[in-house]
């Protein structure tokens, strides 16, 4: 029977969530509960629908197995809409505190939500679909352990909406990018095992002699990311059907773990599973090979060892003693040559082929991307020196430097390995437009610009204004000076986010339209087919 | 084993360790011989689809 197994299973599952519901200690823990009971009970109902008891027709074991590659990039697309879009509230709410609705969508529970809808749930899912893309044809092997792939992949998504109506619920750890509650923690640690065992088994049964950079990339990210979230997320539940836990670390160490875990989600989660994306995608696109494959080895080697020492830069001035957060900044400062590395060597994959920046308007925003990854890894290492960060912390300038390296980097080469992935998926001739791609291509650059602009020069006012002392030693503004300062600015900030939510509406669109087979008659773009000559 | 003893091994023998293996990866990227390795290797995906 087809789903047999996994009907049964998911009834199992669902029944524990109606007893949890039952015996749950907190009313929220109930709530939740609740919801995952709905959850699951409906993907069983809809697993049941589509049962028969058909033979299970025979599998190639050559084919490549693209089913969870294909959801997850429609998964990617509907993830960042949703992330993209409650960031743009939430940016409202800064500018306009009456949008806070109590008590489900005030800020303090909509932020999370934007921060993991787009980093787990957006940049989450385009990694494993790319992972899963990339590793098959590098390794010219189909995924490893059947079934496992979509276990991944829906496990996933639960744990997703899990954390979500967690949040909204009012249920979190309250650690940065890590706030879901330890029994959402729990079922993450599965499903990344299970991650972890398909991409390895793939390598493993690879049928190409070498494994080819990205993959490394990709599998360096997989288990620092275990790694990390196992340990960041230690902690003693208060009863053991209850939302509330403790973590097993107290004051300056848990501090450090929170920045030792919060700093290598941006080193490995937001950097070395996107490089891996650029290793493949921009070779693939400008089809060239990467300039210098050497390089690329280093740029692996060298963001690994350093990377990791760099999360006490976000502890300056605090009780973390000075000699380790001199270290977080000195390992900081060295990245610059890694990323500035890896920088180089994406964009001279494009040498002898400069015209296609022009042409090509995916090669444009992947190029766009690397530069941001660029300029954003310049930026990071500058602000953990002590003394500009002295002025930057705690101000707005940190998030105007967290989203130039977010929607520039992450988003911009997410974006361009979805555009080049989903013709092929669906084994449509091209896209369903590209002058869309070069919509979605300035809209989502200028609204970077404006929000990262914005953000500097609120930020650094912010800081100025915070430091300013009259000459009788009295700070010259209260706080709440500041907050009215920098008002304008929020609402310019959430003009250029709504530009970038602009943007993805447009591929989402464009994306829909390609699965579904249309073609948009247009014009081509200028350059992108010779020009034709009259004859003589 | 305490706090003192892990941190006096990091510093030294940790540190180390850490630093020839990277030194040693870096050698080994850059052998002689190693850039026609290293060229084959580039062109894995461009070989299909």
């Amino acid at each position: 029977m087809k789903y047999g197994t996994e009907i049964v299973l998911l009834s199992l599952f669902a029944f524990g969530a109606v007893v949890a519901a039952g015996f749950g200690a907190d009313e929220p823990f109930r709530q939740h509960m609740w919801v995952l009971f709905f959850v699951v009970a409906g993907f069983t109902a809809i697993l049941m629908r589509n049962s028969d008891f058909k033979p299970a027709p025979l599998v190639d074991p050559e084919a490549y197995m693209d089913g969870p590659v294909r959801y997850g990039a429609i998964a990617t697309m509907f993830w960042g809409v949703v992330g993209m879009l409650v960031g743009v509230i939430i940016a409202l709410q800064l500018a306009f505190p009456d949008l806070n609705i109590q008590p489900w969508f005030n800020f303090g529970r909509l932020r999370p939500l934007h921060t993991s809808g787009v980093v787990f749930a957006f940049g989450g899912n385009a990694l494993l679909c790319t992972s899963l893309y990339v590793v098959q044809r590098t390794c010219r092997a189909r995924l490893f352990g059947g079934n496992l792939a979509w276990f991944v992949f829906w496990g996933y998504q639960l744990f997703i909406v899990m954390a979500a109506t967690g949040y909204l619920l009012g249920i979190t750890e309250s650690r940065e990018y890590a706030e879901p509650e330890w029994y959402v923690d729990i079922w993450l640690t599965i499903v990344w095992v299970a991650y972890l065992l398909l991409f390895l088994g793939t390598i493993l049964k690879r049928k190409e002699p070498h494994i080819y950079v990205a993959n490394w990339f990709y599998l360096s990210f997989i288990v620092t990311i275990a790694m990390l979230h196992v340990v960041n997320n230690l902690s003693m539940p208060a009863s053991f059907l209850g939302s509330k836990s403790y973590s097993a670390f107290s004051g300056v160490q848990d501090a450090l773990t929170q920045w030792w875990y919060g700093h290598n989600a941006v080193g490995f989660f937001l950097t070395a599973g996107f490089l891996g994306m650029m290793y493949y995608f921009v070779p693939k696109q400008v089809n060239r090979p990467v300039y210098s494959y050497r390089l690329s080895i280093i740029h692996f080697w060298a963001l690994i060892f350093l990377y990791i020492w760099a999360g006490p830069h976000h502890l300056h001035y605090t009780a973390l003693p000075d000699w380790a957060q001199t270290l977080g900044m000195v390992f900081s400062i060295m990245l610059w040559m890694p990323s500035w590395g890896g920088m180089i060597n994406g964009l001279m994959t494009l040498s002898g082929a400069w015209d296609k920046i022009r042409t090509d308007p995916i090669v444009r925003m992947m190029v766009a991307a690397i530069a941001f990854y660029g300029m954003s890894t310049f930026e990071g290492p500058m602000m953990s020196i002590k003394t500009v960060n002295s002025l930057s912390h705690y101000t707005d300038w940190t998030i105007g430097h967290v989203h130039s390296g977010a929607l520039g980097w992450v988003g911009l080469i997410s974006f361009g390995a979805i555009y080049y992935m989903v013709p092929k998926l669906w084994n449509r001739p091209r896209l369903y437009s590209t002058r869309l791609v070069t919509w979605h291509f300035w809209l989502a650059t200028l609204g970077i610009v404006v929000y990262a602009a914005v953000m500097w020069v609120s930020g650094i006012m912010q800081g100025l204004m915070w430091r300013e002392y009259d000459e009788q030693g009295f700070l010259v503004y209260s706080f709440a000076e500041t907050v009215a300062a920098m008002h304008p600015y929020y609402i310019m900030r959430a003009a250029g986010g709504a530009m970038y939510l602009a943007g993805a509406l447009i591929m989402a669109w464009n994306i829909t339209m390609t699965i579904r087979g249309y073609q948009r008659e247009e014009q081509p773009l200028p350059g992108s087919a010779p020009a034709i000559q009259p004859a003589e | 084993m305490d706090y003192n003893l892990m941190r006096e091994f990091a510093d030294s023998w940790g540190l180390l360790a850490m630093a020839l293996f990277f030194v040693g990866c870096i050698a080994f990227a850059l052998r002689p011989g190693g850039k026609a390795h290293a060229d084959h290797a580039a062109q894995i995906p461009l070989q299909d689809d």
